[in-house]
């Protein structure tokens, strides 16, 4: 019953900083929606027992992110975002949530999840299986991570030698 | 969850708050006092025993005073930066024991909620210092940003070392695992790595330069007045208490060394004295070392995060790793690691910096001015 109620409260912080993102005109604000509906959906993880996905939606989005996304709004003028947000691309982007959110509807009423017998995943068994069955998936994640942190210093380079 | 459970956790909250409260008080007066000693004054002496009161005294002024709203802040935005830094410093208690079984909730992940939490309040800083609208406040909100995300990294690896080192992320298991050997035998360079590190997440001296009075101001806070200031303040030395204690239970030993000899009731009181004595005596080494230190620059502050703490975690987390994995390798291989690399560190910083001293001099010396002078003195 209390659960119920939580996870109410959660759902409606999450709805709000959603909303917030999309509907407040002023950029630093969409920011910090942002990080309530990250903040949000990490309880959600926690009301579904996902103890470490919820651990590590709190470190990378709301914690590394959010603060990485914010530091460089900081440092840029606010008005580049200003004339960003009246251009009229509108329709084409209301086209393609509405075609993402038919595919999440269709794709979660589809599924057969077992919703009954939720248990706590014990982190050894996790790490277990990260590291042994999902091995190669997870190297291959870090390698693109690797290629992007590379991506930016080469980037950021040679504009340094260009000036 | 029932009522009752909601009830039980609700007074659990309220007595860690009030203890939590009742520490940053102790913490106040100690600072005053050691800092004054140090100084070779007496620091303050006329509220109650040996100035005891004071603190009292300075809360109630604080809280009795006028909050300034300036006209340009973001109001949304700067009231909740005081509740955004506040709630994660008291959040991470939930997991951090006292004592032997005196711990609200011994979460398997707890290391690693610790670590996930402590992150949030950066972005209370960044928040007071937008939403104050004032330079000085803005770029100590974003020279905070980059000082708590650069120490963050080597403050992780310190703790991945003992979480690696014990195969646990539990603290209370970390702890019980420490009742032959404490890590500080095992880990010193872990335990000076995370300290440092720990240093810098705290904002303390020699680290305090996003608040550094001479450069900007009072960073993120120049704006704040009266009570919220003081949830700032009180965030800060509730931080300063978890680094401490969070350094005793990782690698002091915690409640055991001295061992306890009694068991029962009496057992885990005496626990927590041995915890709080500890953790009081680290807290004063963090007082001392303010008493001390220069402040870094801010370059200096990130060349020594990047190119000196976070290479020699990245070290000692492989070396730990590589030992824990190859059970042949006997345990002792690894103090002996951990200080040879610490003496090199120390030798790299010794070098680097007296060249910098050095290059200093000639500079200066090359300056036609004082070269006049110094043969004016020579003559």
């Amino acid at each position: 019953m209390i659960s119920l109620i939580i996870f109410y409260i959660i759902s409606a912080l999450v709805l709000i900083g959603s909303a917030g993102v999309i509907f407040s005109r002023n950029i630093v604000y969409a920011a910090f929606s942002l990080f309530l509906a990250l903040l949000g959906t990490a309880g959600v993880f926690v009301l579904l027992l996902a103890e470490f996905l919820a651990i590590v939606q709190i470190l990378i989005y709301g914690g590394a992110v959010v603060t990485v996304i914010l530091f460089a709004l900081m440092l840029t003028k606010i008005d580049d975002f200003r004339s960003l947000s009246n251009i009229n691309y509108w329709p084409v982007s209301a086209f393609l949530s509405l075609i993402v959110l038919i595919t999440l509807i269709l794709g979660v009423s589809q599924a057969k999840i077992n919703t009954q017998n939720l248990g706590l995943v014990k982190f050894n068994d996790f790490s277990n299986d990260l590291f042994e069955y999902w091995g190669i998936p997870f190297e291959i994640a870090s390698l693109v991570l690797l290629v992007a942190l590379i991506g930016a210093i080469v980037i950021l380079k040679d504009k340094g030698n260009d000036s | 969850m029932s009522i009752a459970d909601l009830f039980n956790y609700m007074s659990y909250v309220f007595g860690l708050f009030l203890s939590l409260t009742l520490i940053v008080l102790l913490l106040v007066w100690l600072e005053r006092k050691v800092l004054a000693r140090i100084q070779m004054r007496m620091g303050p002496m006329r509220v109650g025993f040996h100035g005891a009161l004071q603190p009292i005294a300075d809360a109630i002024k604080l809280i009795s005073k006028e909050d300034i709203l300036p006209a340009w802040t973001d109001k949304l935005v700067y009231w909740f930066a005081p509740i955004v830094v506040f709630v994660p410093a008291f959040l991470l208690w939930v997991t951090i024991p006292f004592g032997k079984n005196m711990v609200i909730r011994s979460l398997d992940l707890g290391l690693f909620f610790i670590v996930a939490i402590s992150v949030l309040s950066v972005l209370g800083l960044i928040m007071a210092g937008w939403g104050s609208a004032n330079k000085y406040a803005v770029l100590g909100g974003l020279r905070a940003a980059g000082q708590l995300i650069s120490y963050e990294i080597p403050l992780i690896m310190a703790i991945l070392t003992i979480a690696i080192l014990h195969q646990s992320l539990n603290l209370v298991e970390i702890v019980d695992k420490q009742s032959q050997i404490p890590n500080i035998f095992i880990q010193p360079l872990g335990l000076v790595l995370f300290f440092i590190a720990g240093l810098a997440e705290l904002g303390r001296t020699p680290f305090d330069i996003h608040h550094a009075e001479s450069e900007v101001v009072g960073g993120p806070f120049v704006e704040y007045s009266g009570a919220h200031w003081s949830v700032f303040f009180l965030a800060e030395y509730i931080n300063t208490f978890t680094i401490s204690i969070l350094t005793v239970l990782l690698f002091l030993g915690g409640w055991h060394w001295p061992n306890i000899p009694f068991s029962g009731n009496l057992q885990t009181v005496l626990s927590v004295f041995v915890v709080l004595i500890k953790t009081i005596l680290v807290v004063i080494v963090i007082f001392w070392i303010r008493a001390t230190y220069p402040r870094l620059r801010i370059d200096q502050l990130m060349s020594f995060g990047w190119k000196m703490l976070i290479p020699m975690a990245f070290i000692n987390v492989t070396i730990t790793a590589c030992i824990v994995y190859y059970d042949e390798l006997p345990l002792w291989i690894l103090p002996i690691l951990s200080i040879i690399l610490l003496v090199l560190g120390a030798v790299i910083i010794q070098r680097k910096f007296s060249k910098n001293i050095t290059s200093t001099i000639e500079v200066i010396s090359s300056k036609s001015l004082l070269k006049e002078k110094s043969e004016v003195n020579i003559n």
